[in-house]
């Protein structure tokens, strides 16, 4: 057998390595140049926030990946109804790989609210309500990507995995609610990380540039990520068809 | 209720079973085809086709690992097709399984038995999933036909593997269904009960079930059966009637599966 | 309907009927449940200035906690005789073993909240047992039963389940513990009833929801 091909019908042939479609390239260069923009819109565009200084730039990428957070986790939740529901397993790994994202990006928002919250709190952390959903949210979905390691089959990883994105994605409001109340009750006396009023036209668009980068950074990536999975599944379907003669 | 397209055979007796939609007459109690089980990446099952007429007793031999299981748990609907279909008494797989399980009876590996409850109380149990009416009458009737009249009322975990397997059959049969399926029934029966698993395999009023049977005891098996299926690597290597095969010839076939591996 | 409630029925019959027999997980339970009581007091050193404070957590850390062995035993039993495959291949509906089990799991957690209650009281001289305790206890418990039936039944099949059952059922049944310490706490407090209402209120969607969610998923989780 050939290595570097995946035979089957031959007009089917192709090679393996990194898929280089013009839909990756472009989107890979405008992330790029998102990004490259929403740095210089976040650090030297952008005005210097009265009560909380330079520290309150962080503001430009905490809240981005927080929101893609939660893309991904969407994601996660319609793949995982559509697997369920049509049984293919380009859902499944497109699930699966959300999850993965998601699970990085709710990482970096705990890791920047923490960053943030340092000479903002004077603490590493501070239970406050949005960082404490975010922090269940993580859980959920570290859980989910450890369920999937866990199983006995892939099959089964694959239902499972597709529950606990249904169960998951359905507790994120109650959980935000249950929270938002509960830190009500209790408050912290600590000041809301974004602040209170409006935001002026300049830092909305540092906002929307960076949201934007990250979007397309979060697309691309998932491209890949999918693709990745998906030649690992045909290898898989190749050898063991091989093996069977 | 299954129909069956058999004039000759009158069509069993429903009184004490669940309603379940019609079911197109069809002369197979069991139709495969294309069938394929994959597990991950191994494929357990692979393009199997099989056709079994109604009353067919049919052995499945083959060696460990070579799919019999998958397949006798595949028509007890307990796993899923990946591809292909089944259809059991007219009634397609998996979307009808719940209604395709009323009519066979399964003895797996397992004996599916609680340990802390008594052979009877097992048995009402499972008499109360399956809806049998007069329910004590029946299970005193099977509780003495498979020989474990005297112990009864004694806790599952205090039998022994081989009366533990009796009381197995005893549930697989207790909804006298139309379809038999016994994945190595045999194991940890002591030598006698093979006439005990002979006579189960007529039903409540005398007439042949449709068995599949599972066994690596092949002489014993060879004088119950009609048919001789042979599955090797989930593909099927000698499907011949009992008259035309041997012992031998089985034993032959599976060492070959094993040689072109 | 019927039907679906004789087969509840059976299966949670001869559940309890198993356990009654053989008392292990029960008596295991309600022993876990008193023993975390006994921790925490030497953990707090609970005066009685401290304990109307704390008092909700502690009960409710061992409810959870003494409930989590019990959610691991409701399928595994099943798993070991390949029991479970007997229910599956019998003409049952398959939401059925999950409402039997569910229920099974709530009575069970019961009987462990029924002793704690009145040992907690014994213990830290600080009266717990109430209706509105007992009402609040009981929807935390259907809450935390309803998704704990379905991972534990995710858990049986698959390896590390142990390890897997609790985190799986700790962040997803979060809000149940938050709404129950705030409802049993507003309670101990003598609040005003609109704290409470808003408190049981969560609970009570929570448990509908998930309720009904986990009942029609659970075939997915038990087919193969």
């Amino acid at each position: 057998m050939r290595v570097g091909t995946i035979s089957r019908a031959p007009q089917q042939e192709r090679a393996i390595g990194p898929s280089v479609s013009w839909l990756d390239r472009i989107l890979a260069a405008a992330t790029l140049i998102s990004f490259v923009a929403a740095l210089y819109l976040a650090f030297v565009y952008a005005p210097t926030e009265a009560v909380q200084g330079d520290v309150q730039r962080i503001f430009y990428f905490h809240v981005p990946i927080a929101w893609l957070a939660y893309l991904a986790f969407f994601v996660v939740f319609c793949g995982s109804i559509i697997y369920l529901w049509k049984r293919s397993e380009a859902w499944d790994i497109a699930a699966r790989c959300s999850a993965e994202l998601g699970v990085v990006f709710t990482t970096l928002v705990l890791i920047t609210g923490s960053i943030w919250g340092r000479p903002t709190w004077g603490a590493r952390w501070a239970w406050d309500a949005r960082m404490t959903s975010t922090l269940i949210l993580w859980s959920v979905y570290v859980v989910y990507l450890m369920l999937r390691a866990y199983s006995t089959d892939r099959q089964r990883g694959a239902r499972y995995g597709a529950v606990l994105g249904i169960i998951g994605f359905a507790d994120v409001p109650i959980v935000q609610m249950s929270i938002t109340w509960w830190r009500t009750l209790h408050p912290a006396p600590v000041v809301s990380l974004e602040g209170s009023g409006s935001l002026p036209p300049e830092m909305l668009l540092a906002l929307m540039v960076s949201l934007l980068a990250f979007t397309l950074f979060y697309v691309w990536m998932l491209r890949q990520r999918i693709q990745v999975e998906w030649l690992r599944a045909e290898i898989d379907a190749a050898r063991e068809a091989n093996e069977r003669g | 209720m299954i129909q069956r397209a058999d004039s000759a055979k009158p069509v069993p007796q429903d009184s004490d079973r669940p309603d379940d939609a019609g079911s197109p007459a069809t002369p197979w109690a069991i139709d495969i085809a294309g069938l394929t089980r994959r597990y991950g990446a191994t494929r357990a099952l692979c393009q199997v086709d099989l056709a079994v007429p109604w009353d067919q007793r049919l052995g499945l031999f083959g060696p460990n690992g070579a799919g019999k299981t998958t397949l006798v748990r595949i028509l007890a609907t307990l796993v899923r097709p990946t591809t292909g279909t089944v259809v059991v008494g007219g009634l397609a797989l998996p979307s009808q399984a719940a209604a395709v399980r009323c009519h066979v009876g399964y003895v797996g590996h397992q004996t599916f038995l609680y340990d802390e409850l008594s052979v009877r109380e097992n048995l009402q149990f499972y008499g109360r999933l399956y809806r049998i009416q007069n329910r004590a009458e029946r299970i005193t009737t099977l509780i003495e036909r498979v020989g474990l009249a005297d112990r009864a009322d004694d806790r599952v975990r205090t039998l022994s593997r081989g009366l533990q397997q009796r009381a197995a059959l005893a549930r697989a049969v207790l909804h006298d269904p139309t379809i038999l399926l016994l994945d190595e029934p045999d194991s940890g029966l002591d030598i006698d009960a093979t006439s005990l698993i002979s006579d189960l395999l007529v039903d409540e009023l005398g007439r042949p079930r449709t068995v599949i049977l599972t066994t690596h005891q092949v002489d014993v098996a060879l004088r119950m059966v009609e048919r001789v299926v042979v599955i090797a690597r989930g593909a099927i290597v000698l499907d011949a009637p009992v008259n035309l095969t041997s012992a031998s010839e089985v034993a032959r076939a599976i060492r070959q599966s094993r040689i072109t591996s | 309907m019927t039907p679906l409630v004789n087969q509840v029925g059976a299966i949670l019959w001869k559940d309890l009927l198993s356990e009654l027999r053989t008392r292990d997980l029960l008596g295991g339970m309600v022993l876990f449940g008193v023993l975390i009581l006994l921790i925490f007091n030497f953990a707090f050193d609970l005066r009685i200035d401290n304990v109307a404070a704390v008092a909700p957590g502690v009960l409710w850390v061992a409810f959870s906690f003494a409930g989590m062995l019990g959610l691991a035993r409701s399928f595994v039993q099943e798993k070991d005789r390949g029991a479970m495959d007997g229910l599956l291949s019998a003409p049952i509906d398959r939401g059925a073993i999950y409402l039997a089990k569910f229920l099974g799991n709530v009575i069970f957690m019961s009987v462990v909240e029924a002793v704690c209650l009145p040992v907690f009281t014994a213990f830290f001289n600080f009266g717990v047992v109430s209706v509105d305790v007992v009402a609040i206890a009981l929807l935390g418990t259907c809450g935390f039963a309803a998704v704990g039936t379905l991972f534990s039944a995710m858990a049986a099949n698959s390896r590390a389940r142990d390890v897997l059952l609790p985190l799986l059922v700790f962040p997803i049944s979060v809000p149940v513990v938050i709404a129950a310490v705030e409802a049993t706490s507003s309670v101990f407090a003598e609040s005003p009833l609109e704290t409470r209402i808003r408190w049981l209120a969560l609970l009570g969607a929570f448990d509908v929801l998930f309720g009904v969610l986990c009942f029609a998923i659970f075939d997915v989780v038990v087919e193969e």
